[in-house]
Formats: structure tokens, C-alpha cells, sequence
């Protein structure tokens, strides 16, 4: 499957793991900080995952001056 | 995972509130969630005319759209900072975004109006460039809100922001910044009444909010925010919360309910201090208010260029 991560945006190319929790344990990024889009729809943890999915993980930290 | 409320798919999943949720019933949620931050603190008067500080970032957008959605009469705000391309690419994230629902968006640019940009302002203070632009974005703001007849001043804060700067402000015991860490600031002589209603909704769950009604918000970071304080607080705070949901509500609502008051006569007494600006007019302790040395500073150094590589 195909990931997408962004700030800078760059392109992964993974086996796909059971689900989205495992997929973002297996890159060690905490699911606080992030959104998962599977084509333009959010999806949740426990959501399955296929080979021919593209996701993109989002960051949603924000925060410069406040 | 189903939708709580109406057991349909969920779309997203809001582990403090053990809860997921379908698109529709989310966005509701989110409406409530402001609906209510506004009462409770009681933020907005009937018939008053609301300025939204954005940025084109998600918290800001968001926040004009729930306040257009909630009914309230919100204009918009866009201050250009000079940060570069980040600068261009957010001015016209905002304008679009304004185009897009013919709604009004104020724009006021630091160096055209002031004289310098937030670049020069960080190496004029010879402090990080978010200190430059904390300060010229609360003085612009305020300035703009009063010059321009609004009420009230509407700042995209969440609730993960407002906990990561109550962490900082505990760590090193501000009990000033501690009194005055509200979800409303007042009107007082010199300021606009100021209000965070995103307190209640953390910044994933306006992410998500943006994401399903279609927003279209820049992504990516200010390059000059990069590695400071408090995105290492809210990254400690997410670790925490990972591990026990609710922690950031429990913390942050916590003190409003059970702290803020032991701290707010130490902002009542600096308020007392203040006085008009000899050279703006804006409340201040010193004798030139500190938006006024660092323009007089700035304007003295040459233009920066942003290194986008940071």
C-alpha cells in the first residue's frame, strides 16, 4: 500500500497491516497527533487495511505563536 | 466503529469522549461543543459583530465556519506577516476560503502598514521569530477589532493549544500569563473583549471538522515555528493523553473550574498598571508599549529573507 506523509510530503510504499492503529505503530507516529484519509474520507483505528489502499496521514499539531 | 449517536459507520474516532462518529453527527458535535464554550463563558452578545483572527490554517478557518454556521455575524481578519512563500500561500488560502462563501475578510500587512515583518521583528528582538509574532499578531489584532467597530476578537485556540501553554505557564509558575489563561479576555479600556470558542474541541477533532465539511486549509507549518516550546509541549501532552484519554480536558478544564480564580487578581492588579501608549495609544506598563519598541527597532534593520530549508 501506498502511504502518504506530509510537513514535508513524502510517499511510502509498505505491506499493508491489519489495521490503521497497526500502520501508524509500525511508524512509531502517535494517533493524537495525526488524521488518516483513505480516498478523501477519514477512517477510523480499527479500520482494515488493503495492498492497492493509498492513505495519506495528516498532522493536526499546529502551533506557532500564539 | 459505529457512530455513537446514530450507529452508522464512524468516520472518526474521539478517544476522550470514548466515542466515534459518522460524518454528520461529527459536525454536529463540533457545533454543539462551540455552542456551548460560547455560553458557558458567555463570549458573544446578541446583535455583536465578531472578528475572526485567520490565518488559513484549520483552527482559524474552522472557527469562521462553525461562528457562520452557529449564526453568528463573523467577519474575518488576515494579518500578512512576511514569512515568505508560508505568508503567500496562507493569504491565499484565507482569500479563497472568503471568496468561496462571499463572506468579508480584513487584511492588514505588517511590513505596508508598520514597516516591518515578522523576520526583521524576530532579529530586531534577537528572540525566536514566534515572540515577534505572538506580539505584533495580539497588537494588530486588537487594534483592528477597535479601529474597525467589532465587539468582540475570535482567535482559533483549542483546546490543545490552551493546554500546552497552561502546562508551560505551570512549569515555570507565570501567575501573571496564569490569571489571564481564560477563554474570554474582557473588554476594558484600550482592549476589545477577546474569546477562544474552539476551547472545547481538540485540534484533531478541527482538523477532522475541516476535513469533512470540505475546508480547504494550508497543511503545512510556519517554517519559523518549527522545534519551538510549545509544539514540544503539545507533543508531551499527546504522549500523555495516548496513554490516558482526557488528560488534556481533565488539565485544562480542571484549572478553569478549580484554579484560574486563585491567579486572577494577579492579572487584575497588572491591569491597574497600565496606561495609554504615548505613541499608539495602546494599553501598556512601560513608558512605550512593547509593540512600539520593536517596530521602532525593526524599522531600523533590513528585510529578512525566511530560510525554507528550516
Amino acid at each position: 500500500m501506498k502511504v502518504v506523509l506530509r510537513n514535508p510530503r513524502r510517499e511510502l510504499d509498505v505491506p499493508a497491516p491489519h489495521s490503521v492503529a497497526q500502520l501508524l505503530t509500525n511508524l512509531d507516529v502517535v494517533p493524537e497527533s495525526v488524521l488518516v484519509i483513505r480516498n478523501d474520507t477519514l477512517v477510523t483505528r480499527d479500520e482494515r487495511l488493503h495492498d492497492d489502499d493509498v492513505v495519506e496521514i495528516r498532522p493536526v499539531v499546529s502551533g506557532g505563536a500564539l | 466503529m459505529k457512530c455513537r449517536r446514530c450507529r452508522e459507520p464512524a468516520v472518526i474516532d474521539v478517544p476522550r469522549h470514548n466515542a466515534g462518529f459518522c460524518a454528520d453527527c461529527f459536525t454536529r458535535h463540533c457545533r454543539e461543543q462551540v455552542r456551548r464554550a460560547i455560553e458557558e463563558h458567555e463570549m458573544i452578545a446578541p446583535g455583536q459583530r465578531v472578528l475572526v483572527a485567520v490565518s488559513g490554517g484549520k483552527d482559524s478557518l474552522g472557527l469562521w465556519h462553525l461562528l457562520r454556521a452557529l449564526g453568528y455575524d463573523a467577519d474575518g481578519l488576515y494579518v500578512g506577516l512576511g514569512i515568505g512563500e508560508y505568508s503567500e500561500e496562507s493569504g491565499d488560502t484565507a482569500r479563497a476560503f472568503a471568496n468561496e462563501h462571499g463572506w468579508p475578510l480584513l487584511e492588514i500587512d505588517l511590513r505596508a502598514t508598520y514597516g516591518f515583518d515578522v523576520p526583521s521583528g524576530a532579529r530586531a528582538m534577537r528572540r525566536v521569530p514566534c515572540s515577534a509574532c505572538g506580539l505584533s499578531k495580539r497588537h494588530v489584532f486588537n487594534d483592528a477589532a477597535l479601529a474597525h467597530g467589532y465587539g468582540v476578537l475570535a482567535t482559533g485556540h483549542n483546546l490543545d493549544d490552551e493546554a500546552a501553554v497552561l502546562l508551560g505557564n505551570v512549569l515555570r509558575w507565570e501567575t501573571g500569563y496564569l490569571g489571564r489563561q481564560h477563554p474570554v479576555l474582557p473588554a476594558a479600556p484600550g482592549f476589545v473583549q477577546k474569546v477562544k470558542p474552539l476551547v472545547r474541541l481538540g485540534e484533531r477533532e478541527v482538523a477532522a471538522y475541516c476535513v469533512l465539511t470540505g475546508i480547504d486549509y494550508i497543511v503545512e507549518e510556519c517554517p519559523m515555528a518549527a522545534g519551538n516550546r510549545h509544539l514540544g509541549y503539545k507533543e508531551l501532552l499527546n504522549e500523555i493523553e495516548e496513554r490516558s484519554p482526557g488528560t488534556k480536558a481533565a488539565f485544562l478544564f480542571g484549572f478553569l473550574e478549580r484554579g484560574y480564580e486563585r491567579f486572577a487578581g494577579d492579572a487584575i492588579e497588572e491591569r491597574a498598571d497600565l496606561h495609554p501608549c504615548p505613541e499608539c495609544g495602546a494599553p501598556t506598563p512601560a513608558d512605550v508599549c512593547s509593540f512600539c519598541r520593536l517596530r521602532a527597532r525593526a524599522t531600523r534593520t533590513i528585510p529578512v529573507a525566511v530560510d525554507r530549508s528550516r
